[in-house]
């Protein structure tokens, strides 16, 4: 024990205690500071040029619509999968047993960028191999498989995410207490008024906030429809970004602009999300009220933003 | 037989895989009567009771309600159309309440007239009556998360006696119930004995109820109908060990 280790120990003490009186959000929100400011002086040093960001962020924007659009249709044909796969999976009918149990392993087995490239440039040539091989099929039949790239991005979105909900909307069906259906089965309800009126409306209440996740994941990978080559006038943000990015030269500002596209969406949406999220547990559990009140205490909290991939 | 049988259970046995736990009971509920049903956890008391209305599939043996006569075993397409018919004249009031957490008190009771496709107007009156009968009446606009254990099992009956029903099944109505509120949910019960002359099956410990509503009580032991008299044979003069032992535990 030498006295200078003490006094060291003793100013870290006073420090430490110093610091347990600054509230903790603040420090993380002081970290953040200095993580942007980080990235501030890098690019500063990387010559970024924000000038040329300025320039070209209407043209990158322009492509949010397309960007949307894929993303709402995608998830709405994946909403539609996943209820008819959900229903599937726990009914007793073998064949729609089966055919949801192929669908599910199929999509979750194999890589979206594989399935967008199945649907865009393996299908057609099977429309025109069977216009060849059956006579009987209607004119036009060998064109028929042909998917524009952001139709066929769109519908192997939907697909590949339909297969991972179906999961989850099983899983929030099944969630919902036994006695729920034996009291509808009681009651003479029909099978489908059973689900319609008790059983799927106390589902979703478990299924709607992993499906803003999926949302959320999914308008990211609307950029891996930008791999088809869409035509530059219906771009979404990503084949946009990499358009201009490469003509003038400048895919670091391109890249960290589409990104910051990407980024501050996804704080939206989750924000959203957690919104909806609070009003849907209403009228269920008395511990809402409480857990009502405290997040109205700590609105802002921070979040990592993004769901799951 | 009588014309005015309303439940026949004949030959019923149900297995759980291996396990056999109603070993071939044959009871018949005539119209008005109150039975009581009782006997410790595992002697098939419930099960029965939930093979009436097929929440449980009979393994062996035939359900008559209301005219309406089923065989257990495999459910074909017709068979599951023929149980829901059969299952709009029985009532049941589960031990867990199941009432609807995403509908309404009011809402809860309409639930059966309005899937049977009933006009909304007079459904909406009687259902208001059904809520004033069991005394909860200025509930009909919250949802049942908000009222106690005995009012959620209140409004389960109401929600039950919607269907108007021929028979009423109570499933240990009062189990999950503390102490103070099961008064409130027995001489609700009670009630529809005296003033409806409703034909009820009640799966019970309650032996007070048993003693002052029931006509005639069923003890259980090992899948079976070990001993049946009215309430003052069984309850004061019990035949067999088994029920002699099973009151002294619940008196």
């Amino acid at each position: 024990m030498t006295p200078v280790s003490d006094t060291l120990s003793d100013t870290w003490e006073r420090v430490q205690l110093a610091s347990a009186r600054v509230p903790f959000r603040l420090k993380v929100a002081a970290v953040w500071v200095v993580l942007f400011a980080l990235l501030a002086f890098l690019g500063n040093a990387a010559q970024f040029d924000t000038q040329w960001i300025r320039d070209n962020l209407r043209y990158i924007l322009g492509g949010l619509r397309y960007t949307m659009v894929i993303a709402v249709s995608g998830i709405a044909l994946a909403i539609v999968l996943a209820l008819l796969g959900s229903l599937a999976r726990i009914s007793r009918n073998p064949v729609a047993y089966g055919v949801a149990g192929f669908y599910v392993s199929f999509f979750r087995g194999t890589p979206l960028i594989v399935q967008m490239y199945l649907l865009y440039l393996a299908l057609p040539p099977v429309g025109r191999n069977l216009a060849l091989e059956y006579q009987w099929l209607p004119d036009g039949f060998d064109q028929a498989l042909v998917l524009d790239a952001a139709t066929a991005g769109t519908i192997a979105l939907g697909l590949n995410y339909g297969a991972y909900m179906t999961e989850i909307f099983r899983a929030g069906i099944q969630s919902v207490a036994g006695g729920q259906g034996e009291a509808a089965d009681a009651l003479g309800m029909t099978y489908s008024q059973k689900m319609r009126k008790v059983v799927l409306p106390q589902a979703f209440r478990v299924i709607i906030p992993p499906t803003g996740n999926e949302f959320i994941a999914m308008m990211k990978d609307t950029a891996l429809v930008s791999f088809l080559g869409v035509t530059a006038a219906s771009a979404e943000i990503f084949r946009r970004a990499q358009l201009v990015g490469k003509h003038d030269f400048k895919n670091l500002e391109a890249y960290v602009a589409v990104a910051l596209v990407y980024w501050g969406l996804t704080v939206l949406f989750t924000f959203f999300q957690s919104r909806l999220e609070k009003r849907i547990g209403r009228g269920y559990d008395r511990a809402h009220v409480a857990r009502a009140m405290q997040a109205a205490g700590e609105q802002g909290q921070p979040h990592g933003g993004g769901g799951p991939g | 037989m009588s014309a005015d049988v309303v439940v026949r259970i004949a030959g019923l046995h149900k297995s759980f895989g291996h396990l056999e736990v109603v070993r071939g009971v044959d009871m018949e509920i005539q119209r008005g009567e109150v039975v009581v049903i009782f006997g410790r956890s595992g002697s098939g008391k419930s099960t029965v009771l939930r093979c009436v209305n097929f929440i449980e599939d009979p393994t062996e043996g035939s359900i008559e309600v209301s005219g309406i006569r089923l065989q257990g075993g495999y459910r074909t397409r017709r068979k599951r159309e023929q149980i829901r018919q059969l299952r709009l004249h029985v009532g049941m009031v589960f031990q867990q309440f199941n009432l609807f957490p995403n509908m309404t008190v009011l809402d809860n009771v309409l639930c059966a007239p309005r899937c049977a496709g009933e006009s909304t107007a007079e459904v909406t009156k009687r259902a208001k009556e059904l809520l004033d009968r069991v005394g909860l009446a200025d509930k009909a606009g919250e949802h049942p998360i908000r009222l106690s254990g005995g009012q959620q099992q209140r409004v389960a009956i109401a929600r039950a006696l919607a269907m108007e029903p021929d028979v009423m099944l109570f499933d240990e109505p009062t189990s999950a119930l503390d102490p103070e509120l099961t008064g409130e949910v027995l001489s609700v019960m009670k009630s529809l004995s005296t003033d409806l002359h409703m034909t009820m099956m009640v799966v019970t410990h309650e032996m007070g109820f048993a003693r002052e509503v029931a006509d005639r009580m069923a003890f259980f032991h090992e899948g079976r109908i070990l001993e049946e008299g009215t309430p003052k044979e069984l309850i004061e003069a019990p035949r067999h060990a088994e029920t002699r032992a099973f009151l002294d535990a619940v008196l």
